[in-house]
């Protein structure tokens, strides 16, 4: 029998791979960067709450509405994106996750700042979902998620995403539509950042609207940065050793977040690709570990 | 015949600047056509209007592909209609490997056979790429990032081809080199459109040249008649200074056409 401390944790890891993942879609492969992904969350985890809570819907059901919901939100961040570059499609993201705070504490039909508590456990065949399964649910979405992106990745969506983040008006040029593939971006991070509020909701059974802050968006991002943007690998390894990282600090209790601002500058300093981004130190020792076929393919280019 | 490409008294506004000022041109199917003119003349705004990059440009006159209106249209649809465009400054996807590149080239395509054909075509075109083709473009030299942009456009197997100062910031013995990759393009039937500063390799290669001068085309003429004039020899070519009677170089004779 795994404590349930273990699951917790491997739940948040799950829901920050998402998370991360999430934001590796939109900044690493399109190229938009966003500072308020957790208002995605947010709308992600209101959704299904109150399609359980209030509507009796099963979670079975409301996650995927979650999804849903998030991506015409996000939808609709994708066509003002469309105007926007860099630094103001950043601070307009930023302003986002604001606007979403600010409706759901002060619009009556949300709860306000008490947020929605008795969220249903989710059912299976009739019974509640123990710990356990819950766990083994969100690693199965993690998988499924993983594969989706790594699809996106190879297929022609992927590189058209490229080619807008590394140059635009070339990428129109070659006759990629900008528009629909930017927001096609959009929709499918935002897409994911609903499904990790759904699991959210339904593991912690009650939220507020203070759990969707911007220092959460900031957080997304810096998963996803430190561990290398661009690639499945970088966001799916910063989010699990940020996760499990301070979970290992404790012992240092309040120097935690001191410890871990600094190894981001650190990061940021020494390696600006991310810990397990393209040829970082990290990677490249790996590979110097195991990948013996990689060197000699060096050598005879 | 009809030319493959006419332009037809376009004007065009880049926001208040009134750049392109009633501009025609036709391109003969199958020749290569180069605009000439000194920095600002409008020459590459008459190609990014040609290839739509301009909103709601041009301002007015007509654009026709093939005897069909392509002012106004989307770029997709342009790119996809057979016009292939190589920006200015060799603009490559610095982090996106050569191969990578070069299946950008080919967006609108879905022929998958076809396309891995004509990156190998490409390859053994240009056989430096070919060493490099695992490696990210923003790797590569000037000269070689200025071929992968070649190699990229004919990806789209177009059959106009447009390239926007193909010699910018390249070492004379490689703009030589990119003029014969040119001129050898042509030569297997693809019709280019070229925009140049160096007059003299453009003039070399092309069938016929125009001159723009605050957006308008002020001369038109085959190559060799361009050579010839001594007007374009005087101010393009730098040729035949004359000397004034005390002996200065007289550079402040320029002739104007307005």
């Amino acid at each position: 029998m795994i404590p349930a401390y273990y699951h917790t944790i491997m739940t948040f890891t799950c829901i920050n791979i998402l998370l991360s993942l999430s934001i590796g879609v939109l900044a690493g492969y399109a190229g938009q960067v966003s500072l308020g992904h957790a208002a995605f969350m947010a709308i992600g985890a209101y959704a299904s709450a109150m399609l359980t809570v209030t509507f009796k819907v099963s979670f079975w059901l409301a996650m995927p509405a979650a999804a849903l919901v998030s991506a015409m939100v996000g939808l609709l961040l994708g066509v003002i994106a469309l105007r926007l570059k860099e630094d103001f499609l950043a601070i307009t993201t930023m302003g986002l996750n604001f606007i979403v705070i600010g409706v759901l504490l002060y619009a009556p039909y949300f709860g306000k700042a008490l947020g929605i508590g008795d969220i249903p456990v989710p059912m299976l065949f009739g019974e509640e979902m123990g710990r356990g399964m819950y766990t083994a649910l969100c690693l199965a979405l993690v998988a499924g998620v993983v594969a989706a992106v790594w699809w996106l990745q190879r297929s022609w969506i992927g590189l058209a995403w490229r080619g807008i983040r590394e140059a635009q008006d070339v990428a129109q040029v070659m006759g990629v539509n900008i528009a629909k593939f930017k927001i096609f971006a959009f929709v499918i991070s935002t897409a994911i950042a609903g499904i990790a509020g759904s699991l959210y909701a339904h593991f912690l059974l009650f939220i507020t609207p203070y759990d969707f802050g911007f220092p959460l968006s900031i957080q997304i991002l810096t998963l996803a940065v430190l561990g290398g943007l661009g690639a499945i690998r970088g966001p799916v390894l910063g989010a699990i050793l940020l996760t499990i990282l301070p979970e290992y600090l404790r012992f240092i209790q309040d120097y935690r977040m001191l410890t871990y601002g600094l190894l981001l500058v650190l990061v940021m300093m020494y390696q600006p690709q991310g810990l397990f981004g393209h040829k970082s130190f990290l990677t490249e020792g790996l590979k110097r570990l195991f990948g013996g076929e990689e060197k000699i393919r060096g050598r005879a280019a | 015949m009809n030319p493959l490409l006419e332009i037809r008294n376009i004007e065009t506004y880049y926001d208040l600047i009134y750049a392109i000022r009633g501009a025609s041109l036709a391109v003969d199917e199958g020749s290569i056509t180069a605009i000439l003119g000194t920095n600002g003349a409008g020459k590459s705004t008459i190609l990014k209007t040609l290839m739509g990059l301009i909103e709601d440009q041009p301002d007015k006159g007509e654009i026709l592909f093939d005897g069909r209106r392509i002012d106004g249209r989307d770029t997709e649809a342009i790119v996809r209609g057979g016009i292939a465009y190589v920006p200015e400054g060799r603009e490559v996807f610095e982090e996106l490997s050569v191969r990578e590149n070069l299946l950008l080239g080919a967006f609108t395509r879905k022929d998958r056979d076809g396309i891995r054909r004509d990156v190998q075509r490409v390859l053994d075109y240009f056989p430096v790429l070919a060493e490099r083709s695992h490696q990210w473009a923003g790797t590569l030299s000037g000269g070689e990032q200025q071929m992968l942009a070649i190699g990229r456009a004919l990806m789209n197997r177009p059959r106009l081809l447009c390239l926007d100062e193909p010699s910018l910031g390249l070492a004379p013995l490689l703009v030589q080199e990119i003029f014969h990759i040119i001129r050898q393009i042509n030569a297997e039937g693809v019709t280019i459109l070229l925009v140049e500063q160096n007059a003299r390799m453009a003039l070399a290669i092309a069938h016929r040249g125009l001159i723009l001068e605050n957006g308008r085309f002020v001369l038109a003429g085959s190559a060799a008649d361009l050579l010839q004039d001594p007007n374009v020899q005087e101010f393009y070519l730098g040729v035949r200074s004359t000397a004034s009677a005390k002996g200065y170089q007289r550079w402040k004779r320029k002739r104007r056409w307005r």
